[in-house]
Formats: C-alpha cells, structure tokens, sequence
C-alpha cells in the first residue's frame, strides 16, 4: 500500500495586483505628487506584501481553497488554462512561495523545475554549471561526482564540457540544464512544461526519462499544456480554473473536459478596449474571428469540405511602419499544424500591405485555410502581428480562438471509426491494371 | 515536512544551510571565478585596490593634511586599516545586491536564500588574503614586527566577516523590497568609511567617545588589527568587545530581518 506522498489541505495563495493610478491633473498637482511620492512608493511596496482587509479588490487569489491527495509513485498532471494558477501551485509546493492559507504535508524529497538550468551562468563553464546547477536543485556535491560522466552524455557534450557555456548553442545549453536535472534523484518530482525544449529527439529522451521516473515508483507532477503529453504521461490529472480546483480524475477524462469546455463557441474574441487589448505601442488587437465560406458572422464549427477564414484585426498606432501577420494552427493536444504569414512565397497571392509602410488605422488581415486539408476535432489559432523586417512581436497571442471541424459525411462517407492524422487532405489516388499475374 | 504559512520572526535555520553547505561551496567558487574573467590583470585587482587607495591617502592624509598616525609610517598605517576596509565595502556591496542579481535563483528554484548573500562575504576572504600579502611584504619592509597579541588576529577576522554578513543580510533584504537600497549602498559605505579608523586614528577622538565610536564594529576591528599587527597601541579590549556586541547585533537584527522578507521574497522580487 503505497503511502500519501502530497496532502494539500485548502492551500491558498492571494497576490496583490497592480490598481491604476490616476493621471496628472495641474501643474500643481503634478509638484504634490511628485514630492509626496516617496512616501506614496513606500506604502505601495509595503501593500504587496501586507494585506490588512479580507475584501480587497486589488487583491486575486492565484490559488484557491485546492485540497489534493497524491499518492506515492503517482504521476499527476495539473491542467487548465494561463493564470489558472498551475504554476503558482507548483511554486507553493516546490517553498519557492509561503502559501497565504492552509498547509501541505510532504512526505519526501522535493525538487521543483520551473526552469531549464537555473542558475546557470554562461561565463562558467558546462563542468562548473553542473556542479553549480545541481547543487541548487539540492544535490551533493559527491552525488554529482558520480554522476557527472552520465550527465555529461545524456546531454551529449562531452568535446565542450570545459567550455564556457556562452559558446554553447541554445540546443546544447538547454540539454546540458536538462540533464542535470533527470539526474537528480528525489522522491517528489515537480515540471512546469521544461519540455518544450530542445530538438525532437532529445524531447523524446526526456519523455522517456520522465516515464522512468514515474515507473520507478517516484511521484511526479507536471504543468503542460501538452495535452498528448499529460494522457501519455500521466495517470491522473487535475484541473484548475482561476485558483481554484475544478476537477480530479483520470487524465484522459480531465483532458476530455478540459478540451470540452475551453476556448470559445461563438469563433470570435474581441477586446472592445484598446488599453486591455494585446500589443504594444505599435499596435494593438482588435479581434479574432473565424468564419466559414458562404455563412454569414463568425463561427467555431466548419464544415470539412469548406474553406475556413481566420481574421485578425488590428489597430496600428504608428505611422509607417511594415507588419506582417500570421498564424500559427494547433490541435487540442498541442500538435502544431502550420504556420503561415501573410509574406512573399507564403501567400497564394501577394498581400498588398506587405511589406510596405501602412498608415495609422485599422486593419483586417484574412487567411483562408482551405477545406478538405484538416482532420475532424479541434484546433486553436495562435495570432501573431510582428514588425518587419526586425520581426520583433507587437502581438503574440497564444491559442486565442478555437473551432471545431466536423466532416458531415462528404468526405467519410459510410466510415465511422477512427480517421488519425492531424490533416486530412484529399490525395491523388490512381491505380492501374497491370493485367493477369504471370507468376 | 509541513509547509504552511509562517507567522513572526524565526532564526536561521542551521540545519538546512548546513544540508545545503555543496551549494554555499559552490556560490563563493562561482563568485570568485567570475570576478576575474576576461581580465587581463585577474586576482591583482584585490592588491590594485588598497594598494592605490593607500597611495592617493598617504599623499592627502599622511603628507599634506599631516594626519598623525600613532607612530608608525602613514602608508602602512593606512594600508592596515585599508584591506579591513576594502574587504567589508566590497563585501557588503555585492552582498547587498546579491539577491536583486540573481533572481531565477529565488523565485524558480528553493534553496536556503541565506547562502546568496553570503557567499560573496565568504568569496571576498580571498582578496583580503592576497592584499594581507603585501601587509606582510611591508610590514617586513619597515621592519615591524607583531607582538603576542597577533594571536588575536583570528578573532578580528572573524568579527569583520561576521559584520559584513550582518550588514550584507540586511541590505540585500531590504534591496529585495526597495531597490533604493542599490543606489544607497555606495552612497553608504563611503560615509561609512570616514566614520572609521581608516584614514586617522583613532587616538584623535577624544578618549571618553571610544566606546561609543566602537559601536562601528569596523573601528573596533580596524583599530585591533592596527594594534596586533603593528603595535601602534595596546590592544583595545573595550573598542573590540563593545564593536563584538554591535556586530552580534547587526548580525542578529541582519538574519531575522532576512529570515521575516525571505517568506514572500519570491512575490516581491
């Protein structure tokens, strides 16, 4: 019988966030301000930490009244959406931060990584960050000792392990941090999504190292918004929304949930607010939505065959400067599907605001996916406006609307069962008599 | 192991900075290999520092303003009090912005906070055992020679770092929340330096101040070293014992005070 290896009980975390502050009004006002505001910052700085009232509109709890049980050798996913509070859960286990309310018992060693390679400092080199970086993630030094060689090829940099990790590449450093990590040995194991990182191969390693933690009767639990990645690797999973837990179960249902009951139905996100909005002081979103070809407003639930219309429209605040839009197509578990800009070569036909200085103004930029190239199911749409040509973000928003695609027979035809893959084109297909076997 | 929240002041936490000492090791190795790199001069900066401090002294104090300096020549007298000094101004100064340098360490990772700011306090004992170096060369050079008391020279090592640490506890915490304390430092520590023996001696304050002067553990410090190195004046045992109490108290109020900010350090930093 295994033993409980995290009991959190109504664990809660409030933060205070930022309140906006009126503007200038006189001259006057502007010389009180300025000589009353030291003592105005100091107050402000005291109230992030301090809270004097229960009913605050300043203050969010990042996690709310979450009661768990992990057992040991269990291996949990925690889902939900961005400020769910999935990493700040992770944080209040991990010590990183006290927690406001409640309390957590946990029975063995803990190591947290919210980060690839903290600690890391790219003047010493990879020998040195090892040593540095594990003893950090709270290994000895002679534990390291005797794992060095290991760690040293996993992360398959032997040539470069007395070089200073400024000269590694990104792919090299970010292997190296992992290693030093997959080579710890707690009882308690906490991810936040470090493995969206590096090539597709070591991915698969780290996967591999991950699956062998969990088999190796260690407790794991893991922030992703990989969903594949939680039902593959995950036994159970949890689900939070804005703090608080909303479900507990078997992976693959809390997926099927979460998937269910996330991103919107209507195929249209707006922001009727242009300070709220993403962007900066280049340009701000207006909003995304998705239409389907010969129906009127937008939707989330296209047909197969038809062509689906992705529209980002935008704000641009800043004369003469060259955008250029694009998207980026995922499917529910985190697959990317296609990334396409409105540039030269990507576009069937060439867009006339590329790469030419726009006036300030609005701007609706259309991208049509054409029908009979995705599977059935649900995919998000990721908007991203860049400036050109330094392709620096004005807007990068993260699966921001999500539709549904649905083949109504045209293209199953009597086929009911399951149809993999995550496009579903239609191919030439032509067979050709050969004649009667001579054999 | 219970985390919940935690409510007033606790001390530190022996046990887990001692699970932890790989990881101090490691900080104070880091922190004194990168100082120097990609230098051409590397560890000779712990020497170029007192030593042309002591120069441009020797020539405003010692020669122009005549400062008296107890009996012995004004360059070693300053430079004696000089590697004392540079060690606590360098020390405390990284120290204080220990914390706001290395943030992923605090709010990615868990790991006794404590050790941030001190491993430079630690670290920076190299550099004043290279400048102690050339105390030596001239300690030999004018011919002085210690007596017994050099016995007690430990002791006022010790109660240097144990000052720096107090006052590096201090600043980095209060850094954390108010990084006024980035631009205070500097600032700070050069007032600081005329509030201690380094440039005159202590003999030039009047004799019932002493006691209270030594509430600046550096006087304590500076002045006892003067006195075992270079036998300037009998070894002042009422300065060092009261600078002793101030610096245990800094150090106290230092790990409380770090202990108290370290429970929401991760939010505010």
């Amino acid at each position: 019988m295994a033993g409980i290896a995290i009991n959190t009980n109504n664990i809660s975390k409030r933060y205070r966030i930022g309140t906006i502050e009126g503007g200038y009004k006189t001259f006057r006002d502007a010389i009180t301000e300025t000589i009353t505001a030291p003592l105005r910052n100091f107050r402000k700085l005291r109230s992030l930490t301090q809270f004097r009232e229960e009913s605050e509109d300043s203050a969010i709890w990042a996690v709310k009244d979450v009661s768990f049980k992990v057992s040991e050798g269990e291996v949990m996913g925690i889902i939900g959406r961005n400020g769910a509070g999935k990493t700040t859960l992770l944080k209040l286990l991990s010590r990183i931060t006290e927690p406001t309310a409640g309390f957590i018992e946990i029975q063995g060693r803990v190591s947290s990584l919210l980060e690839v390679g903290t600690g890391f400092h790219p003047e010493l080199t990879g020998r040195e960050n090892i040593f540095l970086n594990g003893t950090i993630l709270g290994m000895r030094k002679r534990d390291i000792e005797k794992k060095f060689d290991e760690i040293v090829a996993f992360a398959e940099v032997e040539k470069f392990v007395d070089t200073p990790v400024k000269r590694f590449s990104t792919g090299m450093q970010v292997r190296l941090a992992f290693a030093v990590a997959a080579h710890l040995e707690p009882e308690i194991l906490l991810v936040d999504e470090v493995l969206a990182v590096g090539d597709l191969g070591f991915q698969k390693k780290c996967l591999g190292k991950m699956k062998s933690f969990g088999e190796g009767g260690r407790t794991v639990l893991i922030v992703s918004h990989n969903m594949a990645q939680i039902v593959n690797l995950c036994n159970r999973a949890i689900l939070l929304d804005a703090g608080e837990l909303v479900m507990d179960g078997p992976a693959s249902d809390v997926v099927d949930y979460y998937v269910a009951t996330s991103g919107s139905s209507i195929g249209e996100v707006i922001w009727p607010e242009m300070d709220n909005a993403p962007g900066n002081e280049i340009g701000r979103l207006i909003a995304v939505r998705i239409f389907q070809e010969n129906v009127n407003g937008p939707t989330a639930e296209v047909d197969i065959s038809k062509d689906i219309i992705v529209e980002i429209e935008y704000n641009n605040l800043q004369e003469g400067v060259w955008l250029c839009s694009s998207i980026i197509l995922k499917t529910v578990t985190g697959i990317e599907v296609l990334c396409c800009a409105n540039a030269k070569g990507q576009s069937t036909i060439d867009d006339p605001w590329y790469e030419r200085p726009r006036p300030i103004g609005m701007y609706k930029a259309r991208c049509c996916i054409p029908g009979n190239l995705l599977n059935e199911g649900r995919y998000s749409v990721t908007a991203i406006l860049a400036i050109m040509p330094s392709n620096r973000p004005v807007f990068h928003e993260n699966e921001v609307v999500q539709f549904d695609v649905h083949d109504t027979g045209v293209m199953r035809q009597h086929y009911y069962g399951d149809w993999p893959g995550v496009v579903r084109p239609q191919l030439l297909w032509k067979t050709d008599y050969l004649g009667q076997s001579q054999m | 192991m219970i985390i919940k929240p935690r409510k007033g002041w606790q001390l530190i936490d022996f046990h887990e900075l001692w699970r932890y000492r790989d990881l101090l090791y490691f900080l104070v190795v880091k922190e004194i290999k990168l100082r120097y790199k990609q230098t051409i001069l590397g560890g000779l900066w712990a020497i170029i520092q007192p030593f042309f401090m002591m120069i441009v002294f020797t020539l405003f104090f010692g020669n122009l303003a005549d400062v008296p300096s107890d009996g012995v020549p004004y360059p070693i007298f300053n430079y004696s009090a000089m590697v004392a000094w540079m060690y606590f101004a360098n020390a405390t100064t990284i120290s204080a912005n220990s914390l706001i340098m290395d943030v992923s360490l605090v709010s990615k990772v868990y790991c006794p906070r404590m050790t941030i700011p001190l491993a430079p306090v630690l670290a920076f004992l190299l550099d004043f055992f290279v400048a102690f170096v050339i105390l030596v060369a001239m300690m030999l050079w004018y011919s002085i020679y210690p007596g017994a008391t050099i016995a007690l020279l430990p002791v006022l090592v010790m109660l240097m770092v144990l000052t720096a640490a107090g006052i590096g506890l201090v600043l980095s915490a209060l850094n954390a929340n108010y990084r006024d304390i980035r631009y205070t430092v500097t600032f700070l520590i050069q007032f600081w330096m005329f509030a201690s023996p380094v440039a005159y001696p202590t003999s030039m304050i009047p004799e019932e101040y002493h006691l209270i002067y030594a509430i600046n553990p550096m006087a304590g410090v500076i002045e006892g070293l003067r006195s075992v190195l270079l036998g300037s004046s009998a070894f002042p045992t009422e300065m060092v014992l009261v600078s002793t109490a101030s610096s245990a108290t800094i150090f106290l109020i230092g790990a409380f005070y770090f202990r108290r900010t370290e429970r929401y350090l991760a939010d505010v930093i």
